[in-house]
């Protein structure tokens, strides 16, 4: 499974971006191989609307299961999210990409609904 | 029709407190329209009375797929200059909202495989009283496309009222949707207040509406009654002060109710007059 | 490090002179950033020194190369925002009715027309005379608020405050409850609320707070002018109560506000008694909230 975190550096310990389509990268962890990897997400700010669904389509395109960040997506990503099936949880804490992930695998985070 | 914007820089001057009672004032002596195009807020309404005449739905041309027609290649995707269209493998979502109605899509899908639908977009409320029409153009909530909402605003005025005077109350700020109204509009009242934010705010609007190149003139709202920086400004500059409407507590209490300033306030009152001339003029010298 | 955003839905309730009272307040232990790019009003009472400008552009504006256009007429024809003009031997764009959309840039059949950048506003990093910096933006007329400005703002201002080590950021949010004020709110610990006791203000505050609910931040509100009406400031303070908001202070219908802007100062320099000290109370009330959080 792989879990993709909104954060604003490409390392495990950078800090959680509360924003998802906005994100600068993404942090992508894979649960069988335990390895970190990232998603460049800067080109999408270049976009002035629907960054969005742009951003939730490089997460889908990178084989992501599940996605943690800070506000919850917006609708429009909400969308592309669940028909790609992927799920969505919110943390509020400032804290590291790796600490998130480590409260999503012990189930402390909150699922999120539009 | 001669169609006047009232705008302003920034929100909360005293575009609406203008143009309501501007509106009232000379519908007592012929047929006038007022108009709110702050589509996103609109609130002149709270000033209305009279007959609700004809609520229409307006509605804005969005994309749908016909899906045994798709062959996925992505083309409608990658031109979509507005993010409205994503892929998800072989799937096609469209984002209605985020779509500028452009048919970039229809016009170069090569299976012809989208058609347009319409969506709506917002509504359109006319209210009767007497000699004065008023119509509220009003954005649903979670539309972002002010803009196409505005056009078809002056095309339903164009075909549906007949007043010779129309009053067009402004979005604030300088951006695309004041751009939308003020360019259907004959005149400009920009209204502003004397404090540097004011000014600040009345030189960006004064910038817009020349690029724009239409004629203006400028009220001061909350007006002190001092020699003050929107008077030195207006000297400065060269442009015409129309009228200056006085700093009261009253005025504001009488606008917090939603009630007609120009009926109890003698000072205003003779303001509105001064601007009301001004529209007479303007008419006179149209005809 | 936290950020606190001043909104208001409507304009003209006083959300820029409140914003200035909190940052004067803190000084240097905060940065500013003014996210009302439409109307943006900070700099005339913090100003000092213009750091850096830069020039910003969002989205797409279509240009025809005049050498190549053939005047055949398609893109007039296409266009679905009458946006091109017909001179007499070749087709013009009008910057103010493109959209950008680049329907007429595919169909042309002489590759006459190409996609340029759009400029949209100005940005800039600015010192300030509370001892630190102020990070603003000006849209140009017929600019495109789209966010996009503001998020640029917003970002800069936290790299700012990561490399000055300061704890807070002061925003001054966007007007309206459209994309703009998403986007100033976007990352707030706590959204303060400025309203006054009208019948708009408070169909606005309805729809902003419903805007909170839904990103899940925390608020606090300031009612302007309230003695303007008292039954509309009592629907308020009772709209407040239902949704949990607290309500920090009132200001009553004060002359000083309008002195104090007029001579550049923020409120609680140009009356260091009462207001000073309520909105240094106000400030205590919101780091409480926010650090209950």
């Amino acid at each position: 499974m792989k879990i993709a975190v909104s954060t604003v550096g490409i390392e495990k310990d950078s800090k959680l971006e509360p924003r998802f389509g906005r994100a600068d990268y993404f942090v992508v962890y894979d649960t069988e191989t335990k390895e970190y990897s990232h998603i460049d997400n800067k080109e999408v700010q270049e976009t002035a609307h629907g960054a969005g669904p742009q951003t939730s389509q490089k997460v889908f395109d990178a084989g992501v299961n599940v996605v943690l960040t800070g506000n919850g997506p917006g609708k429009n990503a909400f969308q592309v999210l669940e028909a790609g099936n992927i799920e969505m949880f919110i943390c509020k804490e400032d804290i590291s990409a790796e600490e998130v992930i480590s409260k999503y695998l012990n189930n402390e985070l909150e699922a999120f609904k539009n | 029709m001669y169609k006047i914007a009232v705008a302003s820089g920034k929100g909360g001057t005293g575009k609406t407190t203008v143009s309501t009672n501007l509106s009232h004032y000379l519908a007592q002596t012929q047929a006038v329209l007022l108009a709110d195009m702050d589509v996103e807020e609109p609130d002149s309404h709270i000033f209305m009375q009279g007959q609700l005449w004809q609520e229409k739905k307006v509605y804005k041309e969005v994309p749908t797929l016909i899906e045994d027609k798709c062959i996925a290649c992505g083309k409608c995707k990658e031109v979509c200059a507005f993010n409205a269209i994503t892929m998800l493998g072989k799937r096609v979502l469209f984002f209605n909202e985020l779509c500028h109605s452009c048919y970039s899509c229809i016009e170069l899908c090569p299976v012809q495989a989208i058609e347009m639908k319409p969506q709506k977009l917002g509504l359109f409320t006319q209210i009767n009283d007497k000699n004065l029409t008023f119509l509220e153009a009003r954005l649903d909530i979670g539309q972002e496309q002010a803009v196409p909402l505005i056009k078809q605003s002056f095309d339903f005025i164009a075909e549906n009222i007949p007043a010779e005077i129309g009053i067009i109350d402004s979005p604030p700020g300088s951006s695309c949707p004041v751009v939308e109204t003020v360019k259907n509009c004959d005149f400009v009242f920009l209204v502003t207040e004397p404090s540097p934010f004011g000014l600040n705010d009345l030189r960006i609007a004064v910038e817009t509406v020349k690029l724009l190149k239409k004629d203006f003139a400028i009220i001061i709202n909350k007006d002190d009654g001092e020699e003050n920086i929107i008077r030195d400004y207006c000297t400065k500059e060269n442009l015409e002060l129309l009228a200056a409407i006085p700093e009261k507590q009253s005025i504001a209490e009488l606008y917090s109710k939603g009630s007609l300033i120009y009926q109890s306030d003698a000072d205003f009152l003779a303001e509105i007059e001064k601007i009301a001339e001004k529209v007479t003029t303007l008419m006179r010298r149209k005809r | 490090m936290k950020e606190v955003v001043v909104i208001s839905g409507k304009g003209g309730t006083g959300k820029t002179t409140i914003t200035a009272a909190l940052a004067y307040h803190l000084q240097d232990r905060c940065i500013v950033a003014d996210c009302d790019v439409d109307a943006a009003d900070m700099h005339l009472i913090f100003s000092n020194k213009t750091l850096e400008k830069r020039k910003f552009f969002s989205g797409k504006e279509a240009v025809v190369n005049r050498d190549l256009c053939k005047n055949c007429g398609l893109c007039q024809e296409k266009c679905r925002f009458d946006a091109i003009i017909s001179l007499s031997n070749y087709k013009k764009v009008d910057p103010l009715s493109c959209e950008g959309c680049g329907l007429c840039y595919h169909i042309c059949p002489y590759n006459a027309i190409t996609m340029v950048d759009r400029l949209v506003g100005d940005f800039y990093i600015s010192d300030i005379r509370t001892n630190t910096k102020m990070v603003h933006a000006k849209l140009l007329p017929g600019g495109e608020n789209s966010g996009k400005l503001v998020a640029e703002v917003k970002k800069e201002s936290r790299l700012q405050a990561e490399k000055m080590q300061k704890n807070f950021i002061i925003v001054d949010g966007s007007p309206g409850i459209g994309c703009p004020v998403i986007s100033s709110l976007s990352g707030a610990d706590i959204a303060l609320l400025v309203t006054e006791p009208t019948m708009s203000a408070l169909h606005d505050l309805k729809r902003v707070v419903e805007l909170l609910k839904k990103f899940q931040i925390p608020s606090a509100c300031i009612i302007n002018k309230s003695d303007l009406n008292n039954n509309i400031s009592a629907e308020i303070k009772e709209f407040l109560l239902e949704n949990e908001i607290s309500l920090l202070t009132e200001f009553t219908y004060n002359k000083n506000f309008i002195h104090a802007v007029k001579s550049g100062q923020a409120i609680n320099e140009y009356d260091p008694f009462y207001t000073k000290e309520t909105i240094a109370e106000v400030w205590n009330q919101l780091e409480r909230i926010i650090n209950k959080k």
